[in-house]
């Protein structure tokens, strides 16, 4: 059942396009969906390793500005005379780059945090994430500070036999962004139902447990924030080369917010809770904003952060896939649940 | 010499604030154990409670201070009340969840009420300021230094020297027992809340005529605080108190001989260096809450 939905959403989501024709839309499902990247890395640690990481835009910002300072090309002084010139790369190589230096920044967040337990990480993140915004804004000659980086050329891959291919329309970036979030579930899926994955749940479950049974958490926690953040780097790397110019705003706390709620609504812990949070809380401002002011939105959306919390603690999916669990006949296959306790009879 | 001179003053009135602002949040932490996040918005209520009084409802300026006390100290406790209570014994992320969700809807509140245009307060305050040698200082600023550093006495004889003071200290230690010797833990959990809360009002009031009053001036504020709490230790007021002068003085200097467009990056660095040397926090051996 569980595949046969995932299968069907991907029907759904690539036929968009044919039935959609409003630009306004198009745009609104296209930076959602890089949200919704954004919010299954920040799942990853939060739903699977328990770890709130409350600087995750951090890690999208450095992405965004990785791969447009990639593609566009800087000259900048160092201190000790020293000066790096770099001449513009294709945007696929800023890509790959943003993906590998967010992830640098995630291993080093992670070596730092995972020392001590407890509240560490979640603070450590949310001031990384507001010196990078400093950076961004003071380091002028690299990043034009609050000037921003225009003109960050659009997405080009290659493809075999057809040579290049640029993206400029929002039909061409609206698969793109497809294709990576499936890439990207596919990839997150992956990994929670292999040995790293039964891992990280364990330690979010007991960790005393974990360790006990051999499991190196400072290593397994340090990885899956590295992959949370390489991801979170990409999702930033298409939303540069999309938005096509950024300035030190990308790093506002409030992005990292609206990744939470996405994550908490929709279920933390569940493949598909991003996903279907990320939807929401993406499209609802384009609907909410003839009605109401912008600040009106946000107080609701604190609202509702508080509300699921104390009345579907667990999110929108995993409640959903609890009561089809209780339907006889059915229970074998009803995902999140079952699956925690697989995890565990594996393990044991 | 007399630049650096003018720095450590500088320091001291920051330090202050910075201090009230640590002592709110440790004592929360330490007590109720909760994340607060909605630590920087009652920051950023009590600079507007102080907007308010001065020029909306044109009550003396010196009266301002002790009604932001007592309006943060009743929004901390019907904070408490409404959000923590009913989530007594659920873990601390969800709390801290909660806390985030408060926080955004707080702060777009205050957005929403006031505008995102920068407010001033006039002080009573003489525009000239006090010339001592080498270095000067704004009355308003020795204000400042003086108020907060009569709360943090307060604050101090508060937790050690009153029964309230004592029943916390007994809750921290050992919530249980506490509860078996009579002490009330629901309401040393509403009024810690509600005495860290007024603490963090009585900064934003205080900091606020300093310099301006803005909706999100809070979240800087909280960033700050969290850098404070982990370098004095989660839960140690004494740590707190040095964690305040210790950021302050760093963030003097870094912005004086490095670059003032890192002054705010000064926490962030010294949770760094705590997290590498020391992650207890520097203070950890001593005696915890006062």
């Amino acid at each position: 059942m569980k595949s046969g939905i995932t299968i069907l959403s991907v029907v759904v989501f690539a036929s968009v396009p044919l039935w959609l024709r409003d630009p306004y839309l198009m745009n609104a499902l296209i930076t959602t969906g890089i949200f919704v990247i954004g919010a299954m890395s920040l799942n990853l640690l939060l739903g699977f390793t328990g770890q709130l990481s409350l600087g995750h835009i951090a890690f999208f910002g450095i992405g965004a500005y990785v791969s447009a300072l990639t593609s566009l090309g800087f000259d900048v002084g160092l201190p000790f005379g020293l000066r790096i010139v770099h001449t513009p790369w294709p945007p696929i190589a800023g890509f790959v780059l943003a993906i590998a230096i967010a992830g640098l920044c995630g291993y080093l967040v992670g070596l730092l945090s995972f020392r001590v337990r407890g509240a560490y990480f979640v603070i450590v993140t949310i001031s990384f994430a507001e010196v990078v915004r400093l950076v961004a804004l003071n380091w002028v000659e690299l990043t034009q500070g609050p000037l921003a980086l225009t003109n960050i050329p659009s997405m080009t891959i290659g493809l075999p036999g057809l040579g290049e291919l640029t993206l400029r329309t929002k039909l061409q970036n609206y698969y793109l962004v497809l294709s990576v979030a499936l890439v990207t579930y596919l990839l997150i899926s992956r990994l929670v139902h292999s040995h790293f994955g039964r891992a990280m749940r364990g330690l979010m479950e007991n960790e005393t447990l974990a360790v006990s049974v051999g499991i190196d958490v400072t290593k397994t926690l340090t990885l899956a924030a590295v992959i949370s953040a390489g991801i979170a780097g990409a999702a930033g790397s298409l939303y540069a080369h999309y938005i096509r110019i950024i300035d030190p705003e990308v790093f506002a706390f409030i992005n990292t917010v609206t990744m939470v709620i996405m994550v908490i609504t929709g279920g933390k812990g569940s493949l598909a809770g991003p996903v279907v949070g990320g939807m929401i809380f993406g499209l609802l401002p384009v609907f909410l904003r003839p009605i109401m002011a912008p600040e009106a939105q946000w107080i609701a959306y604190g609202g509702v952060l508080i509300v699921i919390l104390f009345v579907l603690p667990r999110g929108i999916v995993p409640s959903l896939a609890q009561r089809f669990a209780k339907r006889p006949g059915r229970a074998e296959k009803a995902a999140p649940v079952a699956f925690s306790e697989r995890g565990v009879k594996e393990h044991a | 010499m007399s630049e650096f001179l003018q720095h450590l003053i500088n320091m001291l009135v920051l330090g202050g604030t910075y201090a009230l602002l640590g002592i709110g949040l440790t004592l929360i932490f330490g007590i109720m154990n909760v994340v607060n996040f909605t630590h920087g918005v009652l920051y950023t209520f009590g600079a507007y409670i102080m907007f308010i009084v001065v020029h909306q409802l044109g009550i003396n300026f010196f009266l301002a201070l002790p009604l932001a006390v007592v309006a943060g100290w009743l929004l901390g406790a019907v904070i408490e009340l409404t959000l923590l209570r009913p989530l007594r014994g659920s873990d601390i992320d969800t709390t801290m969840l909660v806390m985030i969700g408060a926080w955004i809807a707080m702060q777009s509140g205050t957005l929403w009420i006031w505008g995102g245009v920068a407010k001033s307060v006039t002080t009573p305050f003489p525009e000239a300021p006090l010339v001592l040698g080498p270095v000067s200082v704004s009355w308003l600023r020795l204000f400042v230094l003086a108020a907060a550093a009569l709360l943090i006495v307060v604050t101090y004889f508060l937790i050690n020297r009153t029964k309230l003071g004592c029943a916390m200290r007994a809750t921290f230690q050992d919530q249980d027992t506490a509860s078996l010797m009579g002490v009330n833990v629901d309401l040393i959990y509403t009024s810690t809340f509600a005495i860290g809360s007024s603490l963090a009002a009585a900064a934003g009031a205080l900091l606020g005529p300093v310099y301006v009053i803005f909706p999100q001036m809070g979240d800087l504020a909280a960033v700050k605080a969290f850098a404070i709490v982990i370098l004095g230790g989660l839960g140690n007021i004494t740590g707190a108190v040095i964690g305040g002068f210790i950021l302050a003085l760093a963030e003097e200097l870094g912005a004086g001989y490095v670059s003032s467009g890192y002054r705010d990056a000064m926490g962030f660095l010294i949770i760094i260096a705590v997290l590498i040397f020391k992650p207890t926090g520097l203070f950890a051996r001593s005696e915890r809450v006062g």
